[in-house]
Order: C-alpha cells, then structure tokens, then sequence
C-alpha cells in the first residue's frame, strides 16, 4: 500500500481568504477550511446573472468561496434547517457562467467536482486570483458534513428548490479538498492525466475498432470529453 | 398477508440502511484494493472515502450528500399476498420515499426534466422507478432501494458479432478511460455489463448487474465468470485509480448479465456503481417479520432462466396428479 495520509501536505485556510493567503499553495495540497462559505450552481448563477437578480446583501464581504454543490438537507415545520451532508457535482458544466461570476461574487476560492479546463483556469480564475478546490472522492458527505456547524441563510429556497438553493453554511475544519488549480492555473488533473496517457496506446494494443462507428467520436483517448 | 404499513415501514428503514451504511462486501473490496494501491493521491482518496464511511455510520448521516436517483427492486413471490395489492405497494414505496428524504435526510433531487421543478422529497412523474421481478413457489417479498447518482459513467454501443470479445473489451475500456478522467464515474466502481437483449433492456441489465450483485459473486456460466475477471484485471491495469489519479484501483469488480438478443446485433452497456455504493434490501415474510441484508439476490436461477417450462412445486404436483 502507498503511503497515504502522512506525506501530504496539510493547510487550514481562514475564511474570507485574504490577499497573500493562496500565494505558494501548490497542487496536491490537503486543505481544510474554517469560516463561511455557500453554495452556487446552475439554478443561482441562472437567477443571478441571466435574470439580474440581486445578491444577497453583503456577500461579498461574508464569503468569498463559492461551492459547487447542494446539501442533503431538509426544512423542519419550526423552520429550522437539519443538514446531514454536502457532496460536490461536476464543475465543468458551470464554466460558461464562471467569469462573470467571479467578477460580480469576488470569489477566491471555487470548490467543486473533477475541476475545469486548463484553458478555464487560464481564462477567469488565474484572472480574478482565484483557485479551484476538489473535493475528494467524491462522495466524502458525511466528513464534510461534520464540517458543517450551522446554516446562516438559505436564499431562494422556495423558487429553485433545496439542491440549488444558494446556502451560506458555517463551517469548521471542513474538508479534506485537494488543490487542483493553483494562482497560476496549474492543475493536479491535468498533470496526472498526461502520466496515464502515456500508458492507454499499448493498453489497446491489439484491439480493432467496431464496425460500426459513432458521430463527433473522437479516436484519441488522450482527449478529455469536458 | 403483508400490510400497507409493513412496507412503508420496512422501505422506510432500508432507504436509511442504503444511504448511510456502506455494504460489507463493497467495503471489504475497497480495503483490499487499498492494500496494493500504490499511486499516492489515489490511496489518499481510498483512505478518506473510508474515513467518510466511518463517519457517515457513527453519526447516522449519508455517506453521499448526492442523493443519486434512489429507487427501487421488487422481487415478489408467487405466494405473496398484500392487502393492499400491487398499487398499494407502490403508493408504499412513494410514501416510505417522501417520509425518508425528509426524516434522514436526503438531498432532494429529483426534478422534473425540462421545468426543472422540485418537489422536495425525491417522488415525481415516473419517479422512483420500481423495477419487478417474480420468484416462484414462495410468499415473501424483497424489497431492494439503490441510491445511484446519474450523470456519468455509463454507455451503450451497438456492437455486432463481428465485433467479438475485442469489441467488448474496447468499448468497456472506452468508457473507463471516457468517465474515469478526474474521477468523474466516482471510482473504484463495481462495473455491471448488460450483453444482448432489446436495446432497453441491455441497459437494464448492466445497470442491475453493477447495482444488485455484490463485490465476489460471478456469474454461473464459467466462461462469463472468467471474461468478468479478464475485464476486471484489464480495468485495473489502465494506469488510472480513484479520482482519476495515477494508480490502479479502477474496478472493484466486474459483472455481466446477458439476454437473448437479435441475431445480428450484440448490444452492450456499462454502467458504474460509485465509491458510495448504497444498496440495501428487505424481505417482508407472510406473517409481516422483516429482515435486512446488503446482497439483494436479486439473479435468482429464475430470473435467469432459458427454457420454456421452470419447474416449479406447483408445477409438478400438477404433472403427478
């Protein structure tokens, strides 16, 4: 077995991230985090920034790391909200939303699913002085949920439903996330597709493609489908 | 005779079972494939995904906050009788949904497809799925939920008998190579293949070969059972572990089910059942008494048979008369 846990470098981040905190933090870095942050998908940034709807006041100064995911989470007839976790979706979908995003929300910090593009990183986060977290796994809920220590506010709740409500959550020692895009748009998956490219020719050594073939398929397994 | 409250009850209970505790053969998988991971970042992601299992089971909390679309398997004895017939089961496992996405909880994700509306509590048009099967000769039922997430890693291709075992092991390595990338099919993943069938139901067979059929067992044909292994041992040497990092931890284990397909074609899926791999299944006996298990057996020697007759008890005191 590989040694796991023990090599990796570990760093608790204070939230709202200040100027100079993200400086030198390299991929592969296991961070984790205390403060507030919120969640944002395709229902927020639809609301926001193709409907004009308003942020919620004084985000900015509150927090400036956006998650991409929902909670598993429920209303209680008091109103009072129970979270029992929190689990990332794939933020390669969000991507022709996330400029404008950055530059409205001041968001520093993007956590997500399995990252984004190198060219998005070079594009709008290196820009904005931002960087993009993983989460690991992906299904690590339950651990992020013991992260999670009250919900400040969850903003239109009852229009875009819980999963892609905007939820401001309080958290404390909240991860693990892995460093997967630094201030300079380096990225982990990136560097560690380019190793297991290398390996996929001979892996299919020998076998013929299918009589029949597929539109817009591409025959070079190096290619990310993102 | 198996009352109404008896099934809300008991799918209200494995929708719990399902969602925080991870089966015992998945995780038995997973720590042996830890055991000769050797690509650093993967094993890190292996050993927090155990961590995460730990916590999810201490605190009563999903081990997944991404609910999946949870639904379930029915297998229904001929000899079972329900008070409130087949719709009443139905209504049962609608209500036991509703209830545990609430009291759990679970994320609510089920949402209508092009208005996007939500109404909190995972049940809506054609949701949750109920898939049936039959067992002869016995008077209970097994009730079997799966919380599966749905975006990636799963594919069909229409391959031909000219294709061959080739074939097969090309488009099983596609879309590992395809949805492994970053992690994106939440691997090391128990792989289900469905073979032949209608288009629809090779589908349905790979998606139940990866959900209903734990880590170890192998399919009674031996020369199924050894290309299941062949495709594990290929899975696992891509060079790509959990998260898309380097490693080889891809395939927790591989299985196929097969159907009768048309004469020309050899249709083909795979589907991947993630890191969080949640099943869990109740049989409710005749007299109401439930008991839980994580092996929903769901391919019985019946659900996989080829003959025209089955010989079943019933069946044979009919012949001896």
């Amino acid at each position: 077995m590989a040694n796991s846990q023990a090599q990796r470098k570990t760093v608790r981040l204070k939230l709202p991230v200040r100027k100079g905190d993200l400086d030198g933090l390299e991929i592969g870095t296991v961070v984790y985090l205390d403060g507030v942050i919120y969640t944002g998908r395709e229902g927020v940034y639809k609301k926001v920034l193709e409907e004009g709807a308003e942020l919620p006041e004084g985000l900015a100064e509150l927090s400036n790391v956006n998650f991409h995911c929902s909670p598993a989470a429920a209303v209680e007839p008091d109103g009072s909200y129970s979270v029992g976790g929190v689990t990332a979706t794939a933020s390669f979908r969000f991507s022709k939303w996330m400029a404008e995003w950055l530059r409205i929300s001041n968001a520093k910090i993007i956590i997500g699913k399995g990252g984004m593009s190198v060219e998005d990183y070079r594009d709008m986060l290196v820009p904005a002085g931002a960087i993009y977290l993983t989460t690991v796994g992906y299904g690590t809920g339950a651990l992020l949920g013991r992260g999670i220590k009250a919900v400040k506010a969850a903003h239109w709740l009852e229009e875009l439903g819980n999963a892609q409500a905007m939820w401001i959550f309080e958290v404390e020692n909240f991860g693990p996330f892995l460093v997967e895009s630094d201030l300079e748009g380096n990225s982990l998956f990136e560097q560690q597709g380019r190793l297991i490219n290398a390996n996929l020719e001979k892996l299919y050594d020998g076998l013929k493609a299918p009589a029949l073939s597929r539109y817009g398929e591409t025959d070079d397994r190096k290619d990310e489908l993102i | 005779m198996i009352d109404y409250q008896t099934i809300e009850n008991a799918a209200r209970k494995i929708m719990a079972n399902a969602a925080i505790d991870i089966p015992p053969d998945y995780r038995q998988g997973i720590e042996d494939m830890a055991k000769w991971e050797e690509g650093d970042l993967s094993c890190f992601v292996l050993q927090t995904m155990m961590d995460n299992w730990n916590a999810a089971s201490e605190d009563r909390r999903p081990m997944c906050a991404d609910t999946g679309l949870p639904r379930y398997y029915v297998k229904v004895g001929n000899e079972a009788r329900l008070t409130d017939g087949f719709t009443g089961l139905e209504r049962a496992l609608r209500s036991a949904t509703a209830l545990a996405t609430h009291d759990i909880p679970l994320r609510p994700n089920r949402v209508h497809p092009l208005w996007r509306t939500d109404h909190n509590n995972n049940v809506g048009i054609n949701a949750p799925e109920i898939d049936w099967s039959f067992e002869p000769d016995v008077d209970w039922i097994d009730i079997t939920t799966v919380h599966k997430g749905g975006l990636f890693g799963t594919d069909y291709r229409m391959l031909f008998p000219g294709d061959g075992i080739d074939g097969i092991k090309r488009f099983f390595l596609d879309t590992l190579v395809a949805f492994g990338k970053r992690g994106l099919a939440c691997q090391p993943a128990i792989i289900g293949i469905g073979l032949g069938g209608s288009k629809d139901i090779t589908m349905v067979l790979g998606k139940q070969a990866a959900c209903l059929r734990t880590v170890g067992d192998r399919n009674p044909d031996p020369k199924i059972a050894e290309l299941e292994l062949e495709l594990k041992r290929m899975g696992n040497s891509i060079g790509m572990g959990a998260m898309g990092f380097v490693g080889n931890a891809m395939v927790a284990d591989c299985h196929i089910e097969v159907g009768y397909t048309h004469t020309g074609g050899m249709p083909m899926s795979v589907h991947a059942f993630c890191l969080s791999s949640r099943r869990a299944t109740v049989r409710i006996h005749a007299d109401g008494k439930c008991e839980y298990r994580h092996d929903p057996e769901w391919f019985t020697p019946y659900m996989r048979r080829e003959t025209v007759e089955w010989p079943t008890a019933r069946h044979n005191e009919k012949q001896s008369v």
